[in-house]
């Protein structure tokens, strides 16, 4: 166990590196330079100079990232080009908003999916089955941002029930406090979610249910509900988990669009005005914050896996 | 494969020693999936559309004409409305749906080749070039695709072609991945070691024995790489971040329609966001029939957008 744990961390630490290097590649590889990115196209040649100078672009590119990387240990991310603020500030105010938007919409699907997914197996070939299949199928093929606008059009513009708006307050708690506005974001970035792991509860059971301990169990006297309570959902639930971990990208890419499209001051709309406005040390800064994310979630993902089931780890 | 033998029977008494060929295989599933199948006839009937559909029904979908602007659909001449530009929707999601469906295709390709390619180069070789090749693909997966796009978006002003690579330089990882692992159970293989010994080389090996063997999973891979692209295309555009206009995609489209949501003008909405499902999915429902035709075992990431 302990070596699987320090073979593991040490393999996410090296892919850590390489995120840092993709970054670091991806800020040099603005046309003319970050320089031109932010002074535009008609700065003089002096100001170019002397804002590499003052950014430290002028350096060797090896001791540049020997720097760059220095500063990302110490979680100093850059300051961004618009917003007078260093980008650490900015994800400190703003990554707690999205991680509250992500955790309703991952607690919305689970509360729907898992019954949706057992419901899916005991009536396998019935019609609940295939009607619930197809619109697993899809809601997979429906981008977010449609997906949204629908509901907006319904339940915004059309029935009036919700603001199209997400909640505008500084803090978490505020955001709480508007929970109408909350209301559509949440769904629409929780409907892609329910239809993937609602196809993962529906297959997952079925291939418990297949298993012999639950025809023991049956021959034992138990009752179907007894069964799927005590034996199958307990053994179908802890694949589920980890999926969870392995979702993060996705889920992390829902954000910028939903927050984009309900104006949720969250990382993922601050990601895209970045975008907007070429805020490229935000820019990266979000994307190295999202991959290194990414990269812990798979990790205890994994972990967490060879902790729950011991066959993981004499395989790996 | 035992119901195509049966479906050809007089045939299959003298050919059942060699397997069907490929084309054969498809044709055999594409006629017995009917999921795949519709997904054929809706991706013919959408690329009629959006390619001969200008022969029918001529637009301007370069000038404005403010006069025309937000038209209901079945106003005179503009079945399905006009936009807030005037631009005739019927016309427009002709126009826009060759941009998605161009470079969807295209991008899908290329990120399929690409991702072949590597694979196939790290598979075969394995060793510390496979170690290394893959940690680098495993670091660009950890930052979720979409990011990766938007910040390419944002350096370089996309035009199609830009696009395409932009889409294809982000989108050939999870191919990678897949084709080394096809590769690497490939390698130990008693004709690759054959093949080694009469003299043949990595480049030889590569491209006339791992790449044709794993086919299936690459074209199936494809099929949904291609679905990625044009959902990725589609992203884009709706952030703001793909061709300038008058060029116009499915996305953009629905992009210009979330302003007119207040006050319902829903032929915005809908034409272009139905289209790029329909086109999705079926791209999807064949490589399922693909899939099944060519026995590949894969996991659909069915996400990781």
């Amino acid at each position: 166990m302990i070596r699987f744990l320090i073979k593991r961390t040490a393999q996410a630490a090296v892919v850590l590196l390489l995120v840092s290097v993709i970054v670091f590649v991806l800020l040099h590889q603005l046309p003319g330079g970050p320089a031109r990115a932010i002074l535009g196209p008609k700065a003089t040649p002096q100001a170019v100079e002397h804002f590499n100078h003052q950014q430290g672009y002028d350096r060797s590119l090896p001791l540049q990232y020997v720097k760059y990387l220095g500063r990302l240990l110490t979680g100093d991310l850059g300051e961004s080009y618009k917003l007078n603020q260093t980008v650490s500030s900015l994800l400190a105010d703003r990554l707690p908003k999205t991680l509250v938007l992500t955790g309703l919409a991952i607690a919305l699907a689970a509360v729907l999916a898992i019954p949706l997914g057992i419901l899916q197996a005991v009536r396998r070939g019935r019609a609940a089955d295939y009607l619930l299949t197809g619109m697993a199928f899809l809601a997979y093929a429906t981008p977010v941002f449609f997906l949204g606008l629908v509901l907006i059009l319904v339940f915004s513009q059309r029935l009036q029930l919700f603001p199209a708006e997400a909640p505008q307050a500084d803090t978490v708690g505020g955001i709480l406090g508007d929970l109408p506005g909350l209301v559509l974001p949440v769904v629409t970035m929780a409907l892609g979610v329910i239809a993937a792991f609602s196809r993962y509860m529906r297959s997952a059971v079925l291939d418990n249910l297949g298993e012999e301990y639950v025809r023991t169990a049956r021959a034992k006297g138990q009752s179907s509900a007894r069964i799927m309570a005590r034996h199958v959902l307990r053994n179908a639930l802890i694949p589920l988990a980890t999926l969870l971990g392995l979702y993060l990208p996705t889920l992390f890419s829902g954000a910028l669009v939903v927050e984009s499209m309900f104006n949720y001051p969250g990382m993922g709309l601050l990601f895209w005005n970045a975008a907007q406005g070429s805020d490229f040390p935000v820019l990266l800064g979000v994307t190295f914050v999202v991959g290194v994310a990414t990269v812990i979630g798979s990790l205890i993902t994994d972990i967490a896996y060879a902790v729950l089931d011991p066959r993981i780890r004499s395989v790996s | 494969m035992t119901a195509t033998a049966a479906g050809t029977a007089p045939a299959a008494a003298e050919t059942a020693v060699p397997t069907p060929s490929l084309a054969r295989r498809t044709l055999a599933v594409f006629t017995r999936n009917k999921l795949a199948l519709a997904g054929a006839v809706v991706l013919v009937a959408l690329s009629a559309f959006c390619f001969l559909g200008p022969l029918f029904h001529s637009t301007d979908q370069v000038h404005t004409d403010l006069g025309q602007a937000n038209l209901a659909p079945g106003s005179p001449g503009h079945p399905l409305g006009t936009t807030d530009l005037g631009y005739d929707m019927l016309g427009r999601l002709m126009t826009g749906g060759r941009t998605s469906l161009e470079v969807g295709l295209a991008a899908g390709l290329l990120a399929t080749f690409i991702g072949t390619v590597y694979g196939s180069v790290a598979g075969y070789f394995g060793g510390w070039l496979d170690a290394a090749m893959m940690r680098i693909t495993d670091a660009a997966l950890a930052i979720p695709a979409l990011f990766l796009l938007v910040v390419v978006a944002a350096i370089v002003t996309p035009s199609k072609l830009v696009l395409i690579l932009i889409i294809a330089s982000v989108a050939w990882l999870s191919p990678a991945r897949l084709i080394r692992g096809e590769a690497l159970a490939l390698r130990s293989r008693d004709y690759i070691h054959a093949m080694r010994l009469m003299g043949g080389g990595g480049t030889r090996a590569v491209f006339r024995h791992i790449v044709p063997n794993a086919i299936g999973t690459v074209v199936v891979n494809a099929t949904f790489q291609i679905a990625d692209a044009i959902l990725y295309v589609a992203y884009l555009s709706f952030l703001g971040l793909s061709i300038p206009p008058p060029a116009a995609d499915w996305g953009s489209m629905l992009s210009a329609g979330i302003t007119y949501t207040q006050v319902g003008y829903w032929w915005l909405i809908f034409p272009p966001g139905i289209a790029i499902v329909l086109v999705v999915a079926a791209f999807n429902f064949i490589g399922d029939g693909l899939r099944d035709a060519f026995d590949v075992r894969l996991q659909k990431s069915g996400g990781n957008r």
